[in-house]
């Protein structure tokens, strides 16, 4: 490698934005280089530099970000001070670009054919129609998409979000660009998705010597794929070396606390007792069976999909599923989107009515309670949703959001509420001075932390967690996990958590179902699950998981 | 999109129904008859008034004559106004001037609203931008007849561009002003929306992707930012334009268009009720049409929403 010249040297870049606080920098002094057919990834947390770097190399920063300072030298010419028409000439053609979130990437206006064809034309690839189209055609069969001619007639949003993402990589290497930027191409996928996609890439990278930078905030992900890595933090680079070098001895406080964070990488269950809890069901003695706290028999549910004529088409969402979760345990429904794992929690809190089957809370058959005992029903499960965005009220401080449900139940007068409030709120550590603050003030780690508080208020027995931690970083979501598992170890909590990811599962989990089409493929102990799994599909999802065949001992 | 079609078609029928229903009742009700009203001064005769009432059906109860109407309105029959001529031909007459006037005005919007809010979109904060913000915040606050009469006189008097009323046949050349005043209100909100619009669209992933693989600045403006902020905007210019159709009866007053606003505003001085009634309801008619067309032109702009029924 020493004789040749690296592709791209980024030198003391420094990016900032303009706000109304004045000139903010983003990325603070970066330096790497890549060579002809190196792959490197650029791992970091949301916030830290790592996409800003990405798009200050092809100038495609947004309005307000100005490169402050430094050089991206690209094949000897500094890309920071090409003219606007000159950058244009490089972008696609010299430098490819596969986009972080494939569902926004293409115009949704636009037929998915003249979006290939007019990068095609953009890029000098060809010029007449036929020979666009015939180019067209052969850019998706090497994305992978079969019958690509009747593809290209068809608009974006009759794509998956899998198949958009393979006409993005396929536009993204059109032109066989000698560098891929690649910013973290898979993380709005699903996880089996994700690797055939990833898998893909890699292929059409190595056969053509494309170089590539891989955005990711993903480590496991990082190492498997990259063979140099660049972690950074807050702008900066905190430390960069080969993959597995950097997994196996991290040097930097931030890179050990990442590489310990990924749950792609940990192993075992948060919580001291975790490993009774399994025990425990299976050794009750068989003449007292300890009634299970949440239990589905059969439950079905079918929805009615409207046609546009008079007539519907029934889509069965949730397929005669049935298991029990223990009292105190977790049960993780695991599948990847439109699996029907979602509905079923839907089913359980009745935001949705089943079709069939029967569901049983404490014991009690849900479709004996009359409406003061379904909101006394209410009380004793909660949920925490994945958006944590989304689910506070702006325009509610955090006080009387957590306090909102003692309110609806009615419980305690002012005082006690007050007192009950700062309680959840200790015990999911937030500092009480957060009651004042409302939801924009606070981060993305903070506000889970409150819709969990908000869960815990009404001191019930079951939280429901929907995706509750995958709209997180990998640090926050660690400490989520484990505030998650301490409160079920302190207060006897039952978990359904739904996920798609089985790397968390791993880390909060004592039984799974994993579900596939509406029905539960497999059902089991966590470690049997993983250790053993006895469904090819299951065997998919665990294979999925990035990183999980890193071997982080040597 | 075919049972969609239909879906909008039928869901006209009660509006159509209600709103003639309404309408009828308000005109047909008020008190005095309408008879006595068109002999003047004059004292009709019992057998003059026997045989008027019987050609107008007003010896019927209220709702045989409503369906009586409603019978000759689908057979096409729109009825007489009182002083004998036929509201078909009226309508005739009346309402290709208003379409002219509606269109023109409509082109001025789409020419130059959506090139203002195109560039104020694309250089928020700049000079233009904050120019633009000012002249329409102009125009949505001058009331239209202050407007009309300002533009009549300054341009048609002072300036002599145009002529200050329209005259005989209303050629294109004398509806430019009206149209003009008739779009001005609009316009401003045109700019508004394109702009915001050009904003929003401009921070999609789509358009840095689009610039990411190689496309000109030149290409993406108008196929990628334009096209996409011109789905609400067309649907508001679709929306306006029907509101147009239907005549503008202050602005045509000024100018003496001689359009479908004018001769409501005549009909109404004159009490000819039949002739309000069988206006209003071909306007009511030709709104619901009109929306339902906008309703469609937004699948057709917007393929997300083609198959959504």
């Amino acid at each position: 490698m020493s004789t040749v010249e690296p592709l791209l040297q980024v030198e003391d870049l420094q990016v900032g934005f303009k706000t109304q606080d004045g000139f903010v920098p983003a990325v603070r002094g970066v330096s790497f280089d890549v060579y002809p057919g190196e792959t490197i990834a650029i791992v970091g947390e949301s916030g830290s530099g790592k996409s800003t770097t990405a798009h200050a190399i092809i100038n495609l920063l947004p309005g307000s970000g100005k490169i402050a300072g430094g050089s991206v030298r690209f094949e000897g010419r500094d890309l920071t001070k090409l003219k606007r028409n000159e950058m244009e000439d490089v972008r696609g053609k010299l430098i490819g670009l596969v986009p972080q979130d494939p569902m926004n990437s293409l115009n949704p206006v636009h037929r998915i054919g003249f979006q290939v064809e007019e990068t095609i034309r953009a890029n000098g690839l060809a010029t007449s129609k036929r020979a666009v189209r015939k180019r067209a055609v052969e850019v998706l069969k090497e994305a992978g998409l079969s019958d690509a001619d009747t593809r290209l007639r068809q608009f974006p949003h009759e794509f998956s979000g899998g198949m958009r993402q393979r006409v993005l990589i396929g536009v993204g290497l059109s032109s066989h660009p000698k560098l891929l930027i690649a910013d973290e191409p898979t993380s709005a996928l699903d996880v089996t998705v994700q690797k055939t996609i990833l898998d893909h890439l890699e292929s059409l990278t190595a056969e053509r010597n494309t170089a590539v930078i891989f955005i990711t905030h993903d480590l496991g992900l990082a190492a498997e794929r990259a063979e140099n890595i660049v972690v950074m933090n807050r702008g900066r680079i905190v430390e960069s070396g080969p993959a597995l070098e950097i997994l196996r001895n991290p040097q930097h406080p931030y890179t050990k606390r990442l590489v310990s964070a990924a749950p792609s990488l940990a192993s075992t269950r948060l919580g001291s007792r975790s490993a009774t809890v399994g025990l425990a069901s299976s050794a009750t003695p068989a003449g007292t069976p300890v009634p299970p706290v949440i239990e589905f028999q059969d439950v079905t549910k079918v929805f009615k999909i409207r046609t546009g004529g008079p007539r519907s088409i029934p889509f069965t969402a949730v397929d005669k599923i049935s298991f029990q979760v223990p009292k105190g345990s977790t049960m993780a429904l695991v599948g990847e989107s439109g699996s029907g794992k979602s509905t079923a929690a839907k089913l359980l809190l009745k935001l949705e009515e089943k079709t069939s089957g029967k569901i049983f809370v404490d014991g009690v058959d849900q479709d004996s309670l009359d409406r003061g005992k379904l909101l006394e029903m209410r009380r004793k499960m909660q949920v925490v949703f994945q958006d944590p965005y989304g689910s506070l009220d702006p325009l509610h401080n955090i006080g009387n959001t957590v306090a909102e449900p003692l309110n609806v139940h009615k419980i305690g007068d002012a005082a006690s509420r007050k007192k009950r409030v700062l309680e959840v709120l200790d015990q999911v550590a937030l500092p009480t001075s957060v009651v004042s603050r409302y939801p924009n003030e606070l981060s993305g780690g903070q506000r889970q932390r409150v819709a969990i508080a908000r869960a815990l208020a009404l001191k019930p027995e079951i939280v429901v967690l929907d995706e509750a931690v995958s709209a997180l970083d990998v640090l926050v979501q660690a400490q989520v996990l484990e505030l998650l598992a301490n409160l079920q170890d302190e207060l006897g909590l039952t978990y359904l958590f739904i996920t798609h990811d089985l790397a968390v599962v791993r880390m909060i989990g004592d039984y799974v179902s994993v579900m596939q089409k509406g029905a539960i493929v497999e059902q089991a102990t966590v470690s049997e699950v993983f250790d053993s799994p006895k469904q090819e599909y299951t065997r998919r999802l665990l294979d999925a998981i990035p990183g999980a065949d890193v071997d982080l001992s040597a | 999109m075919f049972w969609y079609i239909i879906r909008r078609l039928l869901q006209g029928i009660p509006v159509f129904l209600g709103s003639t229903f309404l309408i009828f009742s308000m005109v047909f009700l008020v008190p005095g008859n309408p008879v006595l009203r068109m002999f003047g001064d004059r004292t009709p005769s019992p057998e003059q008034i026997a045989a008027l009432e019987a050609k107008f059906h007003l010896d019927q109860p209220f709702l045989v004559r409503y369906f009586i109407y409603l019978g000759d309105v689908f057979q096409g029959n729109l009825g007489t106004t009182y002083a004998g001529q036929s509201v078909n031909e009226i309508l005739a007459r009346t309402f290709p001037t208003t379409l002219r006037l509606a269109l023109l005005a409509v082109l001025i919007q789409l020419i130059v609203g959506v090139l203002a809010g195109l560039i104020s979109g694309l250089r928020k904060g700049g000079i233009f931008d904050h120019a633009a913000l000012i002249v329409t915040l102009l125009l949505i606050s001058i009331p239209v007849f202050v407007l009309a009469f300002v533009a009549q006189w300054f341009f048609g008097i002072q300036l002599g561009w145009f002529r200050p009323t329209v005259g005989s046949g209303a050629p294109w050349s004398d509806l430019i002003l009206p149209a003009i005043v008739l779009a001005a209100l609009n316009m401003a909100y045109v700019v508004r929306l394109t702009r915001a619009s050009v904003i929003e669209t401009s921070q999609n992933d789509f358009v840095r992707m689009a610039y990411g693989k190689g496309l000109s600045r030149r290409r993406v403006i108008p196929v990628h930012i334009l096209r996409n902020s011109m789905i609400p905007v067309t649907t508001n210019l679709a929306a306006d334009f029907g509101i147009l159709i239907v005549g503008a009866t202050v602005t045509e007053g000024i100018f003496n268009v001689p359009g479908v606003g004018n001769e409501l505003f005549k009909a109404i001085n004159r009490h000819d009720t039949p002739e309000i009634v069988s206006i209003v309801t071909i306007l009511v008619i030709v709104y619901v049409f009109v929306n339902l067309l906008i309703d469609l032109l937004y699948g057709v702009l917007d393929p997300r929403i083609r198959y959504v029924k």
